[in-house]
């Protein structure tokens, strides 16, 4: 907007407010939570400001007290989160990487059924092949195992076409100069392309990391054992349909703690993930 | 430092279209070859099969007496300046040059004094720190000049290297790739569109048309001497008239009604369609008395060196001819130009085929 004088200004300033108390009061309002008493959650309403538990209530949920879940501290919930998350983002941006690596830059017979079958895969969510999948993670024996847990949500049709875009964009000509100074596929991939995809690596590991970090119906289906649970898993089995049986004051510490490490990776990766959506280096 | 030599190149693409017919070609050591034609002449693939990029159908090519048919790009000894310059946007200038000496495992201390030394060369000794995003236009020639040099290759390829410049920077630049050529003396391929680059800097001079070479010379000797009419149209600027005509009656009737009796023109047999052909330059103004033929001024450009005169030879034909005269030449619109036609520089062509006729 070009538009400068006060009024709209202020205008501006205000709906973005508005926005803000919108997206935040919410997670205000769990961390509030997350420093009262089991007691005080119950007898509504909710004060305002945080309470005076917060080293208690956090040291009871990290230390493992936390009978619902088997207990299993909550320190183990967000070390099995963070590896499940970060292993489906990396696997996926590795493989997509290689996968559209291979579609562009290489003539090889049925290079364009391959595509396609990658492609197709785009309109099959987990969902739909959740039962096959299952069944083939039980007879590979990869039930409560990081494998089972992050192997069938690697294989990413989303990440191949966006790279595979990306590569298209690289010009023929510098694929060509590449090869006339000596440089063979692989040390073309290491050199030219991940150089200049760097950007785009990046936003895409932000998107895959809460995208990791956030699954629940497949780790809730290939886990049994709660020391294998994800911190989202674990954060519904804290939940019982009776009232007074549910922890509320810890169910808010594990929200709270869940919340913060996708945050965290957001607020880092901030300035890359910005200029991998916005503009190419090229 | 090598010499180049063609067999019979030929690129036929799956879909039949023959992109390259049969070229045999031989570029001697240290020459500049220059590969000239409209677009889609097949002088891009040629050069890009000289440089391993793109496959022959059939035939060989010789770089330095070594058969390089099979071999990549990297493995032929040859650099090549692109069109875009194919910079890599993420690497330094300096590492832009170092990266294909790196890939050949060149030892660090001779691959920093070979960049060094060119960089020196070409006045970019204060940018090698710099990404190519960060140059102009010219810079970035250089640097592409730069990786090219420092690769001491038996041949350079320049596949319209100058084409993305503006006028004024082509011509240092064409001064300057020429000077860094001869300097170097490495044989060298240049591919252009523009008849005044492949004039200037060819050693040999190829004329590409159709996926064939229609004529192989230096360029004074393509100049004066065109092999077809393409050729004679092609190189030259303006280019050269070609006037519809046929023999009749011991003498050349043009289209448009004049007829042309030249001592100089040899005259095939009467009834083949043909085409006559005068450049512009060898058009002089003379007396009425002693006059070929006679033009009507439609537009006169007056250049300051020269004057460019566009006329028609007849009253209501379409046929435009072109003539340039001195300087200053007072001439109007609608004057009635009597003009004489400099002694051998006359040129008859089959209409048809387009060939040449006689001498």
């Amino acid at each position: 907007m070009i538009e400068n004088n006060q009024g709209s200004r202020l205008v501006a300033h205000l709906i973005l407010a508005i926005g803000v108390v919108i997206v935040a009061y919410p997670l205000f309002y769990t961390f509030v939570a997350s420093t009262q008493s089991l007691q005080t959650i119950l007898r509504p309403p909710l004060p305002l400001l945080p309470g005076g538990r917060f080293w208690e209530n956090y040291g009871e949920a990290l230390g493992g007290g936390v009978t619902r879940i088997g207990g299993v501290g909550v320190d183990r919930l967000l070390f099995n989160t963070t590896v499940v998350a970060l292993a489906i983002a990396l696997g996926k941006i590795v493989i997509s990487l290689l996968s559209a690596f291979a579609i562009v830059f290489f003539r090889f017979p049925f290079r364009m059924v391959f595509f396609w079958t990658i492609f197709i895969t785009l309109m099959l969510p987990v969902e739909v092949r959740i039962l096959p999948t299952y069944k083939v993670m039980v007879d590979l024996g990869l039930l409560d195992t990081y494998t089972g847990l992050t192997l069938p949500l690697m294989a990413s049709a989303t990440a191949t076409l966006l790279f595979r875009q990306f590569f298209m964009t690289i010009p023929a000509e510098l694929v060509e100069a590449a090869r006339v100074d000596g440089a063979g596929p692989l040390r073309f991939f290491r050199d030219i392309l991940l150089p200049l995809s760097r950007t785009n690596i990046a936003a895409l590991f932000v998107i895959l990391f809460i995208y990791g970090w956030t699954q629940y119906l497949w780790p809730l289906l290939v886990t049994n054992d709660n020391k294998m649970n994800t911190i989202v898993v674990a954060l519904r089995k804290m939940i019982s349909f009776a009232d007074a049986d549910t922890q509320w004051h810890l169910v808010m510490v594990t929200a709270v703690l869940s919340v913060l490490p996708p945050i965290l990776v957001v607020v880092l990766m901030q300035r890359w993930f910005v200029r991998g959506l916005v503009e190419t280096e090229k | 430092m090598a010499t180049l030599e063609l067999e019979n190149v030929s690129k036929t693409y799956s879909g039949g279209v023959e992109a390259v017919k049969s070229i045999s070609l031989s570029v001697p050591d240290g020459a500049l070859c220059v590969l000239v034609g409209p677009s889609g002449c097949g002088k891009s693939t040629l050069l890009r099969m000289i440089a391993g990029l793109e496959t022959m159908t059939a035939g060989s090519i010789r770089i330095g007496g070594r058969a390089v048919d099979r071999l990549g790009p990297a493995e032929r000894d040859i650099a090549m300046v692109f069109q875009n310059y194919a910079l890599y946007p993420h690497m330094s200038v300096y590492d832009n040059m170092a990266y294909g000496l790196r890939n050949r495992g060149m030892p660090k201390p001779e691959i920093d004094a070979r960049v060094r030394e060119a960089a020196r060369s070409l006045e970019l000794e204060a940018l090698l720190k710099r990404r190519p995003r960060e140059l102009s236009g010219g810079q970035r020639q250089r640097v592409a000049m730069g990786r090219a040099i420092v690769r001491e290759p038996k041949a350079f390829l320049f596949d319209e290297p100058l084409s993305n410049l503006d006028a004024k920077l082509r011509g240092q630049m064409r001064v300057e790739i020429k000077a860094i050529q001869r300097a170097t003396g490495v044989t060298g391929v240049y591919v252009t569109h523009d008849q005044v680059e492949a004039m200037t800097l060819a050693d040999v001079l190829v004329v590409m048309n159709a996926g064939r070479a229609e004529q192989v010379g230096d360029p004074l000797g393509i100049y004066n001497d065109p092999a077809s009419a393409f050729v004679a149209t092609f190189i030259g600027s303006p280019a050269m008239n070609l006037v519809p005509a046929r023999v009749a009656g011991g003498a050349l009737a043009l289209a448009g009604g004049q007829a042309l009796d030249l001592p100089d023109l040899s005259l095939p047999a009467p009834g083949r369609p043909l085409l006559f052909g005068v450049r512009p330059e060898h058009l002089v103004l003379a007396d009425a008395g002693s006059a070929h033929l006679t033009l009507r001024a439609r537009a006169v450009e007056a250049l300051g060196a020269d004057t460019l005169i566009y006329g028609r030879l007849g009253a209501d034909e379409k046929e435009d001819m072109v003539a340039r005269l001195p300087g200053g030449t007072p001439v109007r619109e609608g004057d009635d130009l009597p003009l004489r036609i400099r002694p051998g520089s006359a040129f008859l062509f089959e209409a048809e085929s387009g060939k040449r006729l006689g001498n």
